[in-house]
């Protein structure tokens, strides 16, 4: 039971983090495309956490052989600037043969949500 | 996840595949506190103010670019238009003033500054005349600044003397400009109705109208409309325009997000999105391959203007809905040699500088970016501006016309420009002068505002 209550408190306050609109500044969308192969969501989460980025939510799709991730994270308490984040995904990318694209969560909200 | 990877996958797509783009971040600023006796002082004050407002234009439209994944193609400036400042200074060449521009635009890096401007559409001050003579020198002598005079509105009617002098203005502006074929003409729009909070090139200015400072963006996306009919396949013209209206509220929706973001950052209040649909040479990019798409052998054939009519309405319903504040022309741009699929239409025989003319009528602007034979006399140039500002004037929307009279060709001869300026085939024009008509001068009165038929 306790464990129960403790997973709903964390589910609100992570439901109410999602739909607080202050906090979309901090928050990233980052995209992968790609042939699939072992280790990228490895490298890519790897590259976040190392600037104490955190995942607020990963999606992945496979198609045969392609690959394609979203994922959001928040960078309220990154240790980089988001160009040199970005910058450190795409050499990433790069590295993996897949493009990596980091853009502020805001471009999707302001397209898809009225 | 708060998006479905499809939208993700949407917007990225756009982005990446169909060219879509913020066309540019244009920020105004008012000169009118720059005015001075002295016209050295005047052209001191203007750079200094320019230089003071728009130095964080460049780098901060930059982080919104990387931050957002939004390329932000063209970041311009515009100002009151210089006629005003001039009548405050009675001796003194105009042209300096075009030079301070020119110089306070390659200091904060923008690619091009509006408001080399006057609004005669009732008659001219002093300052108008001057303004205007000195456009051949003032675009010859520059790279960056562009021109604009209104000579007719809705409410004053035509100012046949602006009308006859523009056309002479034209042909000294392409002949100093020869060299170039005339690359000059490109930088100098004539209006009626001209909008006051328009941010494209080269028909900006900041008018009179408007704050101290503001912001105001174009957008641009004719190639993601273009790939949604494509997708859309064989569909009613009900469904082609639901999907134009859906696109065209997606692509209003960047230029709202951005504009607000250059805005907070700027300290700088935000104008408008204008949502024009704006073409460029890149192949797919097109609004002339949009109306095709709708079933058209070609653009220019019978059919053109209602294909047209229906995308400028659908692009306004749309965007009107995306955004706070819409302004500036909002609709479809028809430039010919900046969209690969006008002049290809013009070289085909397709596209005619009268079918033009009647497309002006539904669009957004009028008759931009057509290059006419290097001999038309300046009268006929009068004429053609007469009868595009006529469209405007009794339709209360605006019309524009930037033509250039490309020096040494002939029709049917290409002239390329180069970069987004493109390059197009010269177009005939009627042969048949208005000669007499023009040189009557004087004003055209305004319409009655009833009765209408």
């Amino acid at each position: 039971m306790a464990d129960q209550s403790e997973s709903g408190r964390i589910i609100r306050a992570l439901e109410e983090h999602l739909e607080d609109k202050d906090a979309e500044e901090s928050r990233i969308v980052v995209t992968v495309i790609g042939r699939d192969r072992v280790g990228i969501i490895a490298r890519i989460t790897s590259v976040l956490a190392g600037y104490q980025v955190n995942i607020l939510d990963i999606n992945q799709t496979l198609f045969r052989d392609l690959f394609a991730m979203n994922m959001v994270a928040d960078i309220s308490r990154a240790t980089a600037s988001f160009a040199q984040l970005k910058r450190s995904l795409e050499e990433a990318g790069a590295e993996l043969g897949v493009k990596v694209y980091a853009q502020r969560e805001e471009v999707f909200r302001f397209m898809h949500r009225i | 996840m708060p998006f479905a990877p499809k939208e993700i996958a949407e917007t990225i797509r756009m982005i990446e595949a169909e060219r879509l783009d913020i066309r540019t971040v244009t920020l105004g600023i008012s000169l009118r506190d720059c005015a001075h006796p002295d016209l050295k002082v005047a052209a001191r004050r203007i750079k200094e103010k320019i230089v003071r407002q728009a130095g964080n234009l460049l780098p901060v439209t930059q982080a919104i670019e990387e931050e957002f994944g939004l390329p932000i193609i063209n970041k311009r400036v515009a100002v009151t238009p210089i006629a005003f400042l001039l009548d405050a200074s009675p001796e003194g060449d105009p042209v300096l003033l075009a030079q301070a521009l020119e110089e306070a635009a390659v200091e904060v890096g923008v690619n091009f500054i509006g408001g080399f401007s006057a609004l005669v559409e009732k008659g001219f001050t002093p300052g108008d005349r001057r303004l205007i003579a000195a456009i051949p020198e003032a675009l010859a002598s520059t790279e960056r600044v562009c021109s604009s005079v209104n000579v007719a509105s809705t409410r004053a009617g035509i100012n046949m003397d602006a009308v006859a002098l523009l056309g002479e203005i034209i042909v000294e502006t392409a002949r100093r400009t020869a060299d170039r074929s005339g690359l000059g003409c490109a930088k100098l729009v004539v209006f009626a109705n001209a909008p006051e909070d328009n941010p494209f090139m080269a028909g900006a200015f900041h008018g009179l109208s408007e704050p101290e400072a503001v912001i105001n963006v174009g957008v641009s996306g004719p190639g993601v409309v273009l790939r949604a009919l494509q997708r859309l396949g064989p569909a009613s013209l009900g469904e082609v325009a639901e999907a134009v209206k859906r696109t065209a509220f997606k692509i209003t929706r960047m230029g709202e997000l951005v504009g607000r973001e250059a805005s907070r950052r700027l300290g700088v209040p935000f104008g408008v999105v204008d949502l024009s649909l704006a073409p460029t040479p890149a192949v797919g990019d097109s609004v002339a391959e949009i109306l095709e798409a709708m079933g058209l052998e070609r653009c220019g054939a019978p059919g053109t203007t209602a294909a047209l009519a229906l995308l400028t309405d659908a692009v306004k319903k749309g965007g009107a809905m995306a955004s706070s504040y819409v302004g500036g022309l909002s609709g479809a741009f028809i430039p010919v040699s900046e969209d690969a699929g006008m002049a290809r239409a013009v070289a085909e025989g397709a596209l005619t500088l009268e079918k033009l003319e009647a497309m002006t009528a539904v669009c957004s602007v009028g008759l931009d970016m057509v290059v006419l034979p290097g001999d038309t006399p300046p009268e006929a140039i009068s004429g053609l501006i007469a009868d595009e500002v006529a469209i405007g004037v009794i339709n209360h929307k605006t019309t524009g016309v930037r033509v250039i009279p490309a020096p040494g060709k002939k029709a049917g001869d290409w002239v390329d420009f180069g970069g987004l300026l493109g390059r197009s085939p010269v177009l005939a024009i009627n042969p048949a002068r208005p000669s007499e008509f023009i040189r009557r001068g004087g004003r055209i009165p305004a319409p009655l505002q009833s009765l209408r038929n």
